[in-house]
């Protein structure tokens, strides 16, 4: 809980980078690579996409600097204050203990995202290696490592979560682990089919007969192919991993309170909803705005970057 | 003109496209006598395709807009009610696409597709429709037509399937049959017995057939007359011999020349540089202002090319049917 | 065949193992409770009971947790079942619809339904509805379960709503996915063949097209009922249904290991059994990979 908020997926931006950096390699008949600039402007041209982005930047700014933000500091208890329905002093009203949901919700941000990106994070890097390892080597190291994808993709999501969460005990970044977990296969997955794709490529090949070394094949030709899928796919885990992250802490393994996450005050405010429904009801427009705004982003990408769609399960984990 | 098959006059097509409308048949007029064989030649992009699908109105309504004449035994198709157009389909006029592989549907069986092709334009029993299906494919040159029936069509072979695509098309003793690219996919051999075939089937049973390909080497086999389609417009047709050896528009001759083992020898001088046609179809969504085939065209002259649509007119004074062309410069033809 | 080998590699035996693995640590339990046997001499005696139907005995009920399981199977079946079968109703007609009128305004209204109902935090949605339809309506109870035996009523009534929920949700990631095949099934080349032939728009539409999209929808259906079985353990809880997700969750906060294994070992059972009925299912219905 502790250090900066928003650890940076790093992969596929760094694929971004290297592809944006137009040295065109002594070696390759490389293809045309995806086009970074076009790409935004693509995202751009479509509402819809463009909405999202924006209102995920906000969401991501008000968790960034949840401090500056929030009205009042999450856990200022105020007696003569409780369960005050919405007004202008309390936009989204107080809690059963004179609580001031905005400012719950704007911190609650900061927990929420925080879990997400990490979860998605480790589940981009551990599942983009496992993916490229398989994919490029093949034979019995494609054989051993998706076959324990395999078992880990084929297990329930929330189920698989809260078994590790069951061994490792509840917690924010135990959750993480426990979606990075179960989001890592689906990286594997549409990693390795990209990798796949472009292996016997003339320019992979190419480069491969004048000497190129493995590492310097795979982060310089075949990951840049193997990004789009990949960032579609990230912006499609970060819904879910905020989705799972709710859910995990409304089931009281996740965030423990008095931590605010968003998932935590649905289950808080659940006891009060015939009485106070402010409670429930704002943190839970929270988590839906954020998660839809992945999504729409997500699809939006697709559109833009993945024509083909090799991103797998369009309905993510669900 | 009465006797004809099929007569088209001034067929149009524009699709509604993302960019904007596209004119992707623009005003063609042709006829098919009964066994008589026409080939539309072009490039792809050339509208072809769309041309012979918009008759039978096989184009999505909501993209296509069709306007002109296209009488099919008396019937303007295009004028038709829906479900007059659909019992025309099969017995008025029958199609094969370019592609055995995906023309049938995978999860039903061979003798299934026929049937309901035949029950679909009269009262047949089932049994009969059997027994009409598995003549169809003996006919078609299908060993064991019987066990034929109850394969899937991923259980044959490509030129196999397209013989089951045409049992199909003929399935109803169309009066027209449309064969598009039918032979393109398929390797040499197999696609000479399809040409021998529908040729062979085309005599027994006087069927007019449109031949839509962009191998001049099955036009010179196949057609009786050749329809030189570019950018949406007939930019010449005659017959078979006056195209293709005495073509009139530069575009012809530059198809003719990009084909080594036909390429006549230099009329006018003009014909031996031409070993490929440079450049690419204009796009549908702009078309030249012009002559379509301006913008490539390796003899084009004056502002009257680049401002003026030449008009497609009757050149040379051959014997027989007319040699036509839209050039500008026919003069430089023999 | 594919689905098989790919998709449950074997044994769940091995997640069994997983949990048991990382028991190490809980030495003081694992005294209590007589594991601290070698772990594979465990592992095996464990798989030998599980296999004549054994798992164990609950810590803190003390109730077999065979007997505790067959107890919750029933509702989370019936749940399940109920929510696949909401979430193909929404489907099939919707997808289908959008797919043959394109960027239509019942197309967009789809997207928009489907969009929210992938968007949606499932238990805050069921928290609202208990709000609405439970309290502010009073039409329903808020929750808890009545076998149909004893009165069907009453079990339709607790049903309706959490079944409602999750079949929105998985509905939604299928109508996304009916309205992408039909659309693919529209543009394929068959299609015009069986048009070229002359049938009549509704047989070409019945046996060309719906029947090529939905042949998928199968594997597709077998994936979100499985998820369902697991899936629903939130709705679960919110609803108050005494299924195998809340039996589930209340081991974990009661560290009732051998009751959460039992349970983690019967998902993984339903998982294969389904994979293997629709491998089965596929191989009757689509002719390309009949032997």
């Amino acid at each position: 809980m502790t250090g900066q908020p928003l650890p940076p997926p790093d992969a596929p931006i760094a694929g971004q980078g290297d592809a944006k950096g137009t040295s065109p390699g002594p070696t390759t008949l490389r293809p045309a690579r995806p086009r970074w600039r076009e790409t935004l402007g693509l995202l751009a041209r479509n509402p819809t996409a463009a909405v999202a982005s924006v209102v995920l930047l906000l969401i991501v700014v008000l968790a960034v600097f949840d401090d500056t933000f929030a009205p009042e500091g999450a856990n200022e208890i105020s007696v003569t204050d409780r369960l005050q329905s919405p007004s202008w002093s309390h936009p989204f009203g107080t809690d059963d203990l004179g609580r001031d949901i905005l400012s719950r919700v704007i911190l609650g941000a900061s927990v929420s995202l925080k879990v997400g990106f990490l979860a998605v994070g480790f589940a981009l890097v551990a599942g983009t290696l496992i993916g490229l390892l398989a994919g490029y080597y093949g034979r019995w190291v494609d054989d051993v490592l998706m076959r324990v994808m395999d078992m880990l993709f084929a297990f329930p999501a929330v189920l698989l979560a809260i078994a590790v969460l069951a061994v490792r005990g509840p917690g924010s970044g135990n959750t993480a682990l426990a979606i990075g977990i179960v989001y890592t296969p689906i990286f594997a997955r549409v990693t390795r089919a990209s990798v796949l794709g472009v292996r016997e490529e003339v320019y992979v090949r190419a480069s491969r007969s004048v000497g190129a070394s493995d590492w310097r094949i795979l982060t310089r030709h075949i990951l840049p192919n193997a990004a789009p899928p990949i960032i579609v796919q990230t912006s499609i885990s970060l819904a879910f991993a905020v989705l799972a992250e709710a859910a995990l802490s409304f089931l009281g393994l996740g965030t423990q309170p008095p931590n605010p996450s968003w998932g935590l005050m649905l289950a808080e405010g659940r006891g009060y909803i015939e009485l106070a429904w402010w409670l429930a009801f704002f943190p839970g427009m929270a988590i839906f705005l954020t998660v839809l705004c992945f999504n729409l982003l997500g699809d939006g990408l697709r559109d833009a970057l993945d024509p083909r769609q090799r991103t797998l399960m369009a309905g993510g984990g669900r | 003109m009465s006797g004809q098959v099929l007569e088209v006059e001034d067929l149009r097509v524009r699709l509604r496209t993302p960019r904007g409308p596209a004119d992707v048949v623009n005003g063609l007029s042709y006829t098919v006598g009964p066994g008589e064989t026409v080939a539309v030649v072009g490039e792809s992009g050339s509208g072809k395709s769309v041309s012979v699908l918009a008759l039978l109105g096989l184009l999505p309504a909501r993209v296509a807009t069709v306007t002109g004449r296209a009488v099919l035994q008396g019937e303007d198709l295009l004028t038709m009610k829906p479900e007059r157009l659909r019992q025309v389909r099969g017995p008025g006029a029958g199609m094969v696409f370019q592609d055995p592989m995906t023309s049938l549907n995978p999860v039903l069986t061979v003798g299934r597709q026929l049937v309901e092709g035949i029950r679909a334009h009269g009262d047949v029993s089932k049994a009969a429709a059997r027994r009409r299906a598995a003549d169809l494919l003996g006919e078609v040159g299908l060993p064991d037509p019987e066990r034929a029936l109850d394969r899937y069509p991923h259980e044959l072979s490509g030129g196999m399937r397209q013989r089951v695509v045409i049992a199909i098309a003929l399935s109803n003793s169309p009066a027209l049959l449309i064969a598009d690219e039918a032979t393109t996919a398929l390797d040499v051999t197999v696609q000479a017995q399809i040409i021998d075939l529908i040729e062979g089937l085309q005599a027994d049973r006087g069927t007019g057939v449109i031949w839509i390909t962009h191998d001049l080497g099955v036009v010179a086999g196949i057609a009786d007359r050749v329809l030189v389609m570019y950018g949406g417009r007939c930019v010449e047709d005659g017959t078979v011999d006056d195209v293709l050896e005495r073509p009139a528009h530069p575009y012809t001759r530059g198809l003719l020349g990009a084909l080594p083992d036909l390429a006549q020898p230099a009329v006018d001088g003009v014909v031996p540089d031409l070993a490929t046609v440079p450049g690419t179809p204009p796009a549908p969504t702009d078309l030249p202002e012009g002559c379509v085939f301006w913008p490539r065209c390796p003899v084009r002259g004056d502002a009257r090319c680049e401002h003026e649509q030449p008009p497609l007119v009757q050149i040379g004074s051959g014997p027989g049917l007319p040699h036509r062309a839209a050039t500008w410069c026919t003069e430089e033809a023999p | 065949m594919f689905a098989l080998v790919h998709l449950v590699p074997g044994d769940p035996v091995r997640l069994a193992l997983g949990t048991r693995f990382s028991q190490e640590s809980y030495d003081a339990l694992r005294e209590r409770s007589g594991l601290d046997q070698p772990l594979l001499e465990q592992f095996f005696g464990w798989a030998g009971r599980a296999l004549s139907g054994d798992l164990g005995v609950s810590f803190r009920s003390g109730e077999t947790v065979t007997s505790q399981i067959a107890e919750r199977l029933p509702a989370t079946l019936t749940l399940a079942l109920a929510s696949i079968l909401v979430a193909l109703v929404i489907a099939i007609p919707l997808g289908t619809i959008s797919a043959l009128r394109p960027r239509s305004i019942i197309d967009r209204i789809a997207t928009v339904i489907s969009q929210f109902g992938i968007s949606v935090p499932d238990f805050w949605m069921g928290i609202v509805l208990i709000l609405v339809f439970a309290g502010t309506l009073g039409w329903l109870p808020s929750g808890g379960y009545v076998p149909i035996s004893e009165d069907p009523g009453a079990w339709l009534q607790r049903l309706l709503m959490p079944a409602l929920v999750t079949g929105v949700v998985s509905g939604s990631v299928i109508t996304r996915f009916v309205r992408s095949s039909v659309l693919e099934a529209l543009g394929s080349d068959h299609v015009r063949t069986a048009q070229a032939k002359g049938l009549p728009t509704r047989q070409v539409f019945t046996w060309h097209v719906l029947r090529n999209a939905l042949l998928p929808l199968v594997t597709v259906t077998g994936v979100q009922l499985a998820y369902l079985l697991s899936g629903v353990v939130v709705v679960e809880i919110v609803f108050s249904w005494p299924g195998l997700g809340q039996l589930a969750l209340q081991a974990v906060q009661a560290r009732d290991y051998p009751v959460l294994q039992g349970a983690i070992l019967l998902f993984a059972l339903v998982f294969l059994v389904i994979n293997l009925v629709v491998d089965l299912l596929y191989t009757a219905i689509d002719p390309r990979i009949r032997r």
